[in-house]
């Protein structure tokens, strides 16, 4: 069928249809995004022909988005670190289990995966309001009869994030955990450590490209996360996914949104990209 | 359980909670038989899974997201297959640049794609249209699809095929008969991934769906933002079920760590 084809020339016929596609859709798209963001707007004659930097002078400079932008990175920072505290202890627990319970506690960490982020903080939202059971349980405690709610704050979204994400984390740290020979942990029991030893100088320093590489995943889906701060956090704790979202639909200032949008892609590939040239720095051995 | 000491276990427990509570919470508020949101103390009711027969337009939504991650899906599929076969196979000019390029959605926030498909669907006039809405899960959802092909394709033996070629098959039987018969499993899951992933898709899906083409994260999302009340959990009770089965399908076949590993 092939035949008239050069051998030489395959490879691009195969990936051609979707690099055609890629180029339209997703090549087009960003352009403009990025086009967009260097046009003024005005509010009653709309998108001007100009072209300008004074968008991000906007974004950079007004000290409401740079609160955003501040919260989204402190929270970003927030559910990263409770991610690796109780994420790196979950994924070792887990590689210590007979494989028969594994494969079901594994079903349940990473299971909820697979289940829309909505219904996930949904799940939280019924928890937080104000009629909801942590009011029930404080009511009951004797705590007062005030309604206790975490909706619209900053706590209430670090605990949802936490939750959406801290999968990533054990996924990534259970599988640098999988690559350790027990042989080089059996050795150091053998020469006299103590387990915690072990675990400090030779369990987790193999597990360390697994952390790594779960924190940047988790930092860089917290960064952009949209549906859980929307949810939970509402107008009142506006990140940067929710402010370019308010910008877009409801002031309609695209321009800005647009300046938004490309500041935050622009953060998400800087972390991700310093963050490999990192781990290939310092763990190169360890990866090879 | 035997290396763990009592520290470890109840750790462990706490977590299956953390994890487990909110979904549990969103059951428990699905059956409750009041008409506001509490817990069924009184007794267990169906009465707002009945409700969701009433309410046609999250039926609509619920099938309209059905048929927008098959389509989508296939052709990601579609794409994915030769090009994975392209580069696991061949080496050429290009090749990392144009994996990378294929892959690249994976570094972009939804958000991002949302309003880069906003602007430049309205630009070319097909804003809401149910085949932008589908192209853009397409971008979305490829790099899934395409990761899984590579991984089944990457180190698969040559001589199967050589052997059928010599023996006089055209190429395109060597594919049908025996190329593609190897990395099924591959193609498969990754259909399948990519399908929860499109389905379950909400931040770019909020800026491209119209509210003709609305997926049913969408509707939900606009629903929760107006009123939190048990319609919405019974809902989510019957994703959550449906999720659940897929996903003992996923585990059964090609184990959930291996598919999750590097997602994000």
């Amino acid at each position: 069928m092939m035949a008239s084809i050069q051998p030489r020339k395959v490879p691009y016929f195969l990936t051609g249809p979707g690099v055609i596609f890629f180029a339209a859709l997703l090549g087009a798209p960003m352009v403009m995004t990025l086009l967009l963001s260097l046009h003024s707007y005005d509010f009653n004659t709309g998108i001007q022909p100009d072209w300008t930097l004074a968008n991000y002078v906007e974004v950079l400079g007004d000290s409401y988005f740079q609160k955003i932008f501040g919260r989204t990175f402190g929270l970003a920072l927030l559910v990263t670190v409770i991610c690796v505290l109780i994420g790196v202890p979950e994924a070792y627990v887990l590689s210590r289990l007979s494989s028969r319970w594994r494969s079901v506690f594994l079903l349940v960490v990473l299971g909820p995966l697979l289940i829309s982020v909505v219904v996930r903080t949904l799940g939280w939202a019924l928890f937080f309001g104000g009629n909801g059971v942590l009011t029930m349980t404080a009511q009951a405690l004797g705590f007062g009869d005030e309604p206790v709610s975490l909706m619209f704050t900053f706590t209430g979204m670090t605990i949802a994030l936490v939750h959406v994400l801290v999968p990533f984390m054990v996924i990534s740290v259970w599988a640098s955990l999988q690559k350790i020979d027990p042989q080089s942990e059996d050795a150091g029991l053998s020469l006299g450590a103590s387990k915690m030893t072990v675990l400090r100088r030779i369990t987790l320093p193999q597990a360390m490209p697994g952390i790594l590489s779960g924190s940047i995943i988790v930092f860089a889906l917290t960064a952009s996360a949209f549906a859980t701060p929307a949810i939970i956090g509402g107008r009142r704790m506006k990140v940067v996914a929710t402010a370019a979202y308010d910008e877009y639909l409801s002031t309609l200032n695209w321009p800005l949104g647009a300046t938004i949008a490309i500041l935050l892609l622009l953060a998400n590939i800087g972390i991700i990209v310093s963050y490999n040239k990192l781990i290939e720095r310092r763990f190169a051995k360890v990866f090879e | 359980m035997q290396n763990l000491g009592p520290a470890a276990r109840i750790f462990h427990a706490l977590f299956v909670i953390f994890i487990l509570a909110p979904l549990i919470m969103v059951i428990a508020v699905s059956f409750t038989d009041k008409g506001y949101l509490s817990l069924p103390t009184d007794g267990l009711s169906l009465r707002w899974f009945r409700a969701i027969l009433d309410n046609p337009d999250f039926i609509d939504a619920f099938w309209m997201s059905v048929w927008l991650a098959v389509i989508s899906a296939s052709v990601a599929v579609l794409i994915s297959v030769p090009a994975a076969l392209a580069i696991a196979r061949h080496k050429f000019p290009g090749r990392d640049v144009i994996s990378a390029f294929l892959l690249s959605p994976l570094m972009i926030p939804h958000l991002v794609l949302g309003v880069a498909f906003l602007q430049f669907y309205s630009t070319i006039g097909l804003g809401g249209s149910f085949y932008g809405l589908a192209a853009a899960h397409v971008i979305l959802i490829t790099p899934y699809a395409l990761r899984l092909a590579l991984a089944s394709a990457t180190g698969l033996s040559t001589d199967a095929e050589n052997a059928a070629l010599t023996l006089g098959a055209s190429k395109f039987t060597v594919f049908r008969r025996i190329t593609l018969p190897l990395i099924l499993p591959g193609v498969a899951g990754g259909w399948l991934l990519s399908f929860i992933t499109s389905f379950d898709e909400l931040t770019m899906s909020v800026f491209v769906a119209s509210p003709a083409t609305q997926t049913l994260p969408v509707r939900m999302y606009h629903h929760i933002t107006q009123t939190i009340d048990p319609l919405i959990a019974s809902i989510s009770t019957v994703l959550i079920v449906l999720t659940f089965l897929v996903m003992l399908i996923l585990d059964r076949f090609y184990g959930l760590d291996k598919i999750f590993v590097g997602k994000g």
